[in-house]
């Protein structure tokens, strides 16, 4: 059986007689055990993976000039910090691919919720233009890179619009979805209850597209960061992607993983303040359901 | 002119009939000739097999949809788009579930151009009458089945409508509450009086409930006859199943109902 993992608890079994509280004690001392049994595994299975790899490596067992180690990464990542890189301060090219990421995921996404509501309420525009958005989303995005860099430069609007790009497919594909199946009998009764066409899209539509939009906005703020990075790589001058080429062209293994760390850290605590304001607006709901494109 | 008023019906459906043509072209008949009126005041409940065009009256009501022949009148008048007289309860969920019940009950008012603290107001009123008032700030997957349908009706008897449409509203809620809700339902009506159509495929709520029953055919639906039930007002409904006389109306309306139900069963073995 699939939910008889290691360690899980099972029911007790209550004499006859004991308490309301007794139960609940026990209950509530079970879930603890079990969040803290949890929390456990995942720090131990984090130690043991990193474990492996500085001990790997300082055993040579891996090649540390390409794998480099967890040690390596973090004096790497040390040095950034406090001495910068060779392309300037640490904090000024997190901060360059910070403002590209977040300035084309607002841009993408608001565009991205407006048109998909605007085409999702509108049938004739939506059949006119459903053929040229769909063979405009089959171009895989990453290949507008050197064409964003040739037109726009090698600043930050090529990136902006690359990862523009990238969030407006994804937002768009939902909230036109999501316009899409809100549920008719919820429009039908606004309408006889009095609602005025703009009153029905306001009430009804984009609330009820809400939850697919925020299930986009969770995938496309890593879309963004793509775009970002992408960009970078392919010409810049500063930012993440840039130190990223950069620690590539020097064999500077370390570097590169100190530059994805850094992505990855930044990216979850992006993920953290979505899912708070999430949370926040989506209070009626009884639970979260889950879902992408 | 008063009292021609009062003779004019508050719904006719005169002829009417109702294709549908698919996307591909193909014509489906809902409706056909269709003839109903319902009086000022009067409570009609419409029975018929399952499909066969029921909730399709109901949208002609509405205005949501139109008549492809034949005319439907409301008050005397033509219908153009939604007619704000009307009120419609839905038989599955048709809250708004980022609402709480307080806004729920309020967004009538408020689409209709009420200020807030006017529609504020008139929401707790119904909330109480509804017997909801300790839980407005609850939001409707917090409620009970028979909780979420008193707030559709509050939700709908807020507006004052003259005409009640509903469309099997009771049919997902369990024996008892259904019991409850008819109960309420009554009382509400019996305070204002509105025209009420009431689609239902339960006969017994249908005879318990209303003035006259229509019966429909088996799709495409017409009308195949009308019974008019002659049981004294108030009624109560958990008690009125042990009355003779209903039970009589139940039967005979089940002898003429039957053939429908099993027309409608066999072409639907048929298609399968």
């Amino acid at each position: 059986m699939a939910h008889t993992t290691f360690g899980a608890a099972t029911a007790p079994i209550f004499s006859a007689g004991t308490s309301d509280a007794e139960i609940e004690a026990t209950a509530l001392k079970a879930i603890k055990r079990r969040k803290n049994l949890v929390l456990f595994w995942q720090i131990f299975i984090l130690v043991a993976v990193v474990g492996m790899w500085e001990l790997s490596s300082n055993m040579h067992w891996i090649d540390p000039f390409f794998y480099s180690s967890p040690s390596e990464v973090m004096q790497r990542l040390y040095e950034w910090a406090t001495q910068g890189t060779t392309e300037g301060s640490l904090w000024y090219n997190l901060w360059v691919t910070m403002e590209e990421a977040l300035i084309g995921f607002f841009a993408g996404s608001v565009t991205g919720v407006f048109v998909g509501i605007g085409l999702g309420r509108n049938k004739f525009l939506s059949d006119i233009f459903s053929v040229y958005i769909k063979a405009i989303n089959s171009i895989p995005r990453v290949v507008l890179a050197p064409i964003f860099i040739m037109i726009m430069g090698l600043g930050l609007p090529s990136k902006v619009a690359l990862a523009f790009i990238m969030v407006f497919f994804v937002v768009f594909a939902n909230a036109f979805q999501g316009v899409r199946e809100a549920d008719r009998n919820m429009i039908a009764n606004a309408r006889i209850l009095g609602a005025s066409d703009w009153q029905v899209t306001r009430t009804v539509v984009i609330p009820s597209a809400m939850s697919w939009i925020f299930a986009s906005l969770h995938v496309s703020f890593g879309f963004a960061i793509i775009g970002a990075i992408v960009g970078e790589f392919v010409g810049a001058r500063f930012g993440i992607g840039q130190l990223i080429s950069i620690a590539k062209g020097t064999f500077d293994a370390a570097g590169m993983y100190a530059a994805i760390l850094l992505v990855m850290v930044v990216t979850l605590f992006a993920e953290f303040i979505m899912t708070l304001i999430e949370n926040k607006l989506a209070k009626w709901r009884p639970q979260q359901h889950i879902d992408t494109q | 002119m008063n009292q021609d008023n009062k003779q004019i019906p508050a719904i006719e459906l005169i002829n009417v009939s109702r294709r549908f043509v698919s996307p591909t072209g193909k014509s489906l008949t809902a409706l056909r000739e269709f003839n109903m009126t319902v009086g000022r005041g009067e409570f009609v409940a419409v029975v018929g097999p399952t499909g066969c065009g029921k909730s399709t009256t109901l949208n002609l009501v509405t205005g949501l949809a139109k008549p492809s022949a034949g005319e439907v009148r409301l008050m005397g008048g033509p219908i153009n788009g939604i007619d704000p007289r009307v009120g419609f309860v839905f038989q599955t969920d048709a809250l708004f579930p980022w609402k709480n019940v307080l806004d729920n009950v309020m967004s009538g008012p408020l689409f209709r151009g009420k200020s807030r603290a006017e529609a504020e107001k008139g929401a707790k009123d119904w909330l109480a009458r509804v017997g909801l008032s300790k839980f407005i700030h609850h939001y409707p997957h917090q409620l009970s089945g028979g909780m979420r349908k008193r707030v559709s009706l509050a939700q709908t008897f807020i507006n004052e409508p003259e005409i009640l449409l509903m469309d099997e509203p009771f049919s997902a809620l369990d024996v008892q509450t259904r019991t409850v809700m008819h109960e309420e339902l009554l009382k509400l009506w019996a305070d204002r009086k509105a025209s009420v159509i009431f689609v239902t495929h339960d006969l017994e709520e249908a005879v318990a409930l209303a003035d006259k029953v229509y019966v429909l055919t088996a799709g495409p639906a017409t009308v195949k006859s009308v019974y008019t039930i002659d049981l004294p007002r108030p009624r109560v409904v958990s008690e009125i199943r042990y009355d003779q006389n209903f039970i009589d109306y139940c039967k005979t309306i089940w002898e003429d109902l039957r053939q429908e139900v099993e027309t409608s069963y066999r072409r639907a073995s048929e298609a399968a």
